[in-house]
This record gives C-alpha cells, structure tokens and sequence, in this order.
C-alpha cells in the first residue's frame, strides 16, 4: 500500500489498490443463507402466524362455501393459500426493510462492496423461502376441507417463486422507499388485506372497479394459477395458467429491479 | 477556525505530512435540514415552514497519517458520525474534498467499501445471526470466497475470544459481547484503513484489551491505519496518537493527546463534593463559587496550580472541612482541554 498524495487538488500519481468487489451470486447466496438463518431465531412464530391465519379463513369460509369443485372453493383454497405467501414476502418483508432503514442497519450491506441486488434478491429469495411450508399446508388442508384435488399441487412450485418473487419485491420497496417505519409496516399491512379480500372471495361477486384493483394486484395471478388447477388436470386451462405465471415473473422483475433502486437510494445520500 | 498545536504539523515541511497522508480531508460541509436527524435523515419531505438548517460539518480539515491510530474526539452532536458517515461514503458532503489513499472518496463514495472496514453505530443487520454467521457473511460481502470467509471468521473469533459465543445469536448477547462480535465483522477481510464508531461502548475491561490488541496487531503486521469516533476522553488519551477535537462541526484543535493537554499545562482540575449544602457562610468557599461549574453537590474548578493549592488548603484546613465528603485533585484531561478551546457541549464522557 504505497500512496503518493500531492494534496487534495493535484491528481494522485499512484492510488492504492482497491479490495476486489463481492461478486453478485456469491454475496447473493451469502446473503440468503444469512436470512434464511434468521428463521431460526425470529421469524418461526410468524410463519405460524401466517399458516394458522389462513386455515382459520378457510375453516371460516367452510361455513358459507360449499364443499366440491366451484369458483367459491377454488377461490377459498388458491387465495388463503397465497395469502401466506404475501403475509411473509409482503408484509413481513416490508417490515423489515422498514426497520432495517430506520434503524440504520442498511449501513452495514452500504459500507461492504456488495451488489445491491444481490441484498435485495438474497433477502426476497428468503422469505419466499419462508413461505413455502405454510403454503403447502394451507393448500392441503384447503384441498381436504373442500373436497378438491391434490393433483394440481405441484404448480405451487411455480406459484411460489413467481408470487413470491413478485410480493417480496413489492414488499421490499414499500419498505425501502416509505418516509417512516410505521408507513412501510402500514403499507405492509394494507398489502397483504389486499391480497386477502381480493384473493379469497371469487372474482365474479365482486363489483367492476374492485375487480379492476384485483387486476393490478400482483398475487391476484398467483391465486388465479393456482385456482385453475384445483379442479383436475382434465379442466385445466394451461395456457391461462402459464399466461397468470408470466405476469408474475414479469412483475416480480419490474418489482424486484424497484426494490433494489429504492434500496441504492436508501443507503447512500 | 482550524487550530493546529503540533509539533508535527508545524515543523515537517507540508509536502512530508502530505506524502504520509492517508487520508486528507478539506472544507468538508454537510447541512441538514432542522429537525433532521444528523446521523441518519430521513427522507421526509416537509412542507412546514422550516427553521433554519443546521451546519453538522462546517469546513473540517483534517490530515490522517499512514499506521495511526488518529481520533475524532467530541461530544454527542459535535458531527463527528455525519464526519465519519461522509468518510465511508454513506453521505455525500455539500462541498469540500475526500481523498483516502490516492482516491477522490466524493467523486467515487462506492470506492470506501474497498478501503475501509467499517463498525457503525448500529447492528440490527446482524442482530438475529449467530457470531459465527455473522463474521462469515461479512466477510463473504467483502468479496471473500467461501474457503477464505471461513478461516478469517475463525480466526477473528479466537482472535477476540469470541469463539464459546460463536454459535449464539447477537441479539441473545450482553451489549458488550454483541459490541465486541461486530467489531470481530469489521475486521474480517483485512483493509488497509478502519473506521470504528465508538467500538468499545458498552465493553468490560477484558473485551476492550482485546479489541486495543487486535487493533495493534493490525497496525504492527499490515501498517493499518485507524479512525476513531469517541466522546471518552480516558480512552482518547490512553490509546489515540493524535485527536482531532470537534465541536459543532468544526475541528477546534488536532494533536497528540499530551500537545494538547500542554496547552492547559498551567490549570490543574479540583473537583470538591460536599456533604450537603456547599458552606457558603465561609469566605474562601463563597469566593470559590462563581468559579466553579456547579452539578448538584459537585463543583469542579479548573484553576492555575498555585490558586489550586490554596483552594485546597482553605477548604482542608478550615470549618469548610466539616461539610466537605471528598475532593480530587488532578492533571487536565482532554476535557479540560476541549473546555479551554471554547468547546459548547457537556456530552464528553469520562469512563
């Protein structure tokens, strides 16, 4: 480390070498097993939280909804199901970069020389990661109480990651940009009743404008996904299927590529 | 107003304090908007009618030389995080210049995470990860491969002591521990230049021997330079090679901690604590209040030896020794000092 230093104004004859940056996929994975630890510590209560809620919604719903295949159950199993995952990607993770932006937390990601998105996606890739038990859960039981096929399960895989990808960008931006802590848990929080009401009634009781507000609703694609498979793969529309994925991929794209510009603006100003 | 007392300043030629630079900064300014939070605004825009805005660095120079252990000693709200924020390339400053080993740090912020290793203020990033994790993490985001991030985690951990703490999370730790387990981050994937943020707050005498020796140890083997934010003058005097004294965002004197305690060589401090009520009724003590700073039933004195002595004689040797519980006397601290400069805060901490 030699450094010649002719005063501040001249050019520098020789800078010292700098370190090597982190690269992308290496810090990204770093970063997801750090948060995927955390559940040990912090997040198993709420991943409870998030699976109980559901199946208490739809043990609730079995009152008014008729057991066998129908839109209403479809829409009870699907929404509750993806519900879980926008409790956790969603809110959850709007909370955290709530917090961790208030409380100053960003600073130790900003001051090592990592790639934001590399935070941005090893944090969002975590809580989708968390989702998944209680999704798979919530979706068995669903199928059970309501009498509908297992065998469509497996688009879960895709619901997901996709759903997932798309929710925890959003959440990670509501948390990254909100003025304050409480506005980024509020907007979490709203979110996530969104997706609530707007995923588990069935799209066809409710009035033309709130299905417009279904229609921009990133986990409305994931729901409907899902929902399409439950009556058996012989009246499955894949084509809709896969066409409800592509929009939460895009989506999670668009969201996930804001998150990390809220998160560059966040932690360096 | 930029004092300079040292020896070193004034009698090397500017361009040999120059070639040892490590770090120059000069006219450095940040301005907040009143109402903000210095260390961390927030990005709130508000449309009330804004008091005039507060001046958190107000054209600070400052000389960092190759291998020193350089302070930054001021009480709380002096800048010296909004300093220290600029220096890391968190916040950009509204003027003035950074360059820290041969790189323009305003120009280039994202070049400091190349250079320095930082302990900040705040661990809840880290808070819910084991020590362990949390030294590999962040040595794997210094751009560590796996291999490597492992063997400095472990031995950063024996390093410091913290390897029966290794699989325990931060947030289940004492403050002292959890202070000493981000330390133990800060030096994983060595870097030529670190900046520590108050880094022993919190610790017992054991885990500040530690960090002081891994602190050495860098400085002996890697010629590692060391800024550090403090408001406890023992330790700026104890462990600093030279403390640049900041109050209200401008550095009001910058030498080694013995050059400035010259400067109130003449003073001695005299601390009197009665028992109850100061007995004014006695002339000598009456004729000493005016003098003293006044905290409950403390008055400290900071007066020339000789009035010390006296002081001390009157109210030893007379009915004023009757309500007097305890006195102390003792050579000026960088307290006194940063109090003789015209230093406005009461925040510095003896501990």
């Amino acid at each position: 480390m030699t450094v010649v230093q002719a005063g501040p104004e001249r050019a520098t004859a020789t800078a010292a070498p700098l370190a090597p940056r982190a690269g992308l996929w290496p810090s990204l994975a770093a970063v997801y097993r750090a948060q995927l630890s955390r559940a040990r510590v912090a997040r198993i209560p709420l991943l409870f939280v998030a699976t109980f809620q559901s199946i208490g919604i739809m043990i609730m719903m079995r009152g008014v909804v008729h057991a066998g295949d129908g839109e209403a159950a479809r829409s009870v199993v699907a929404g509750s199901s993806v519900l879980v995952v926008a409790f956790v990607a969603l809110n959850l993770l709007a909370q955290y970069f709530g917090q961790l932006r208030a409380s100053g937390g960003l600073d130790h990601y900003a001051t090592l020389p990592v790639p934001p998105a590399s935070v941005v996606l090893g944090t969002a890739g975590a809580y989708a990661s968390f989702t998944v038990p209680g999704t798979l859960v919530t979706a068995i039981t669903g199928c059970l109480l309501f009498h509908l096929t297992l065998a469509g399960l497996w688009v879960l895989l895709l619901v997901i990651p996709l759903a997932g990808a798309a929710l925890s960008g959003l959440g990670a931006a509501l948390g990254l940009l909100a003025p304050r802590q409480e506005i980024a848990t509020l907007l979490g929080q709203l979110g996530m009743s969104a997706a609530l009401l707007l995923g588990v009634l069935p799209a066809s009781h409710m009035p033309v404008p709130i299905r417009w507000v279904r229609d921009v609703l990133p986990s409305t694609y994931g729901v409907e996904a899902f929902a399409r498979t439950l009556g058996g793969s012989g009246s499955t529309h894949w084509a809709a299927v896969a066409a409800d994925l592509c929009v939460c991929g895009a989506v999670g794209v668009l969201s996930l590529a804001l998150a990390t510009r809220a998160y560059r603006r966040a932690a360096c100003r | 107003m930029f004092v300079s007392t040292g020896t070193e300043e004034t009698a090397a030629p500017t361009v040999a304090t120059a070639r040892d630079a490590v770090c120059t900064v000069r006219g450095l300014v940040r301005t907040y908007r009143a109402g903000r939070n210095p260390g961390r605004p927030s990005l709130r825009r508000g449309r009330e009618a804004a008091p005039a805005p507060v001046r958190a660095n107000d054209g600070v120079d400052l000389d960092v030389h190759r291998g020193e252990l350089f302070g930054i000693l001021g009480p709380n709200g002096a800048g010296k995080t909004t300093l220290v924020r600029q220096l890391t390339g968190l916040l950009r400053p509204d003027a003035g210049t950074i360059h820290l080993l041969g790189h323009d740090l305003v120009r280039h912020p994202d070049r400091a995470a190349r250079l320095i290793g930082y302990l900040g203020q705040e661990s809840t990033a880290l808070d819910e990860l084991t020590v362990a994790l949390a030294a590999e993490t962040t040595a794997r985001l210094r751009g560590l491969d796996a291999p490597a991030a492992r063997a400095a985690r472990d031995a950063v951990l024996d390093e410091l002591g913290l390897a029966p703490l290794a699989g325990r999370p931060l947030k289940r730790l004492s403050g002292g521990e959890r202070r000493l387990a981000c330390f133990a981050t800060a030096l994983v994937g060595e870097r030529p230049v670190l900046v520590l943020d108050e880094p022993t707050t919190g610790m017992d005498p054991v885990a500040r021997r530690a960090v002081w020796a891994a602190v050495d140890r860098r400085r002996t083997a890697h010629g590692t330079t060391v800024l550090l934010v403090t408001h406890n003058v023992i330790e700026a005097e104890t462990v600093l090679d030279r403390v640049a004294v900041l109050d209200q965002g401008r550095v009001i004197a910058c030498d080694t901690p013995a050059a400035l305690r010259a400067l109130v060589a003449d003073e001695v401090r005299l601390d009197l604590v009665w028992r109850q009520e100061a007995p004014l009724g006695v002339p000598a003590v009456a004729a000493l209040q005016p003098l003293a700073e006044i905290a409950g039933r403390r008055w400290t004195l900071r007066l020339p030896q000789d009035r010390a002595r006296a002081a001390v004689a009157e109210v030893t040797g007379g009915p004023a020794f009757a309500a007097l519980d305890d006195f102390t006397l003792a050579v000026p601290s960088l307290e006194d000092v940063y109090l003789a400069l015209g230093g406005r805060g009461t925040g510095l901490v003896k501990a």
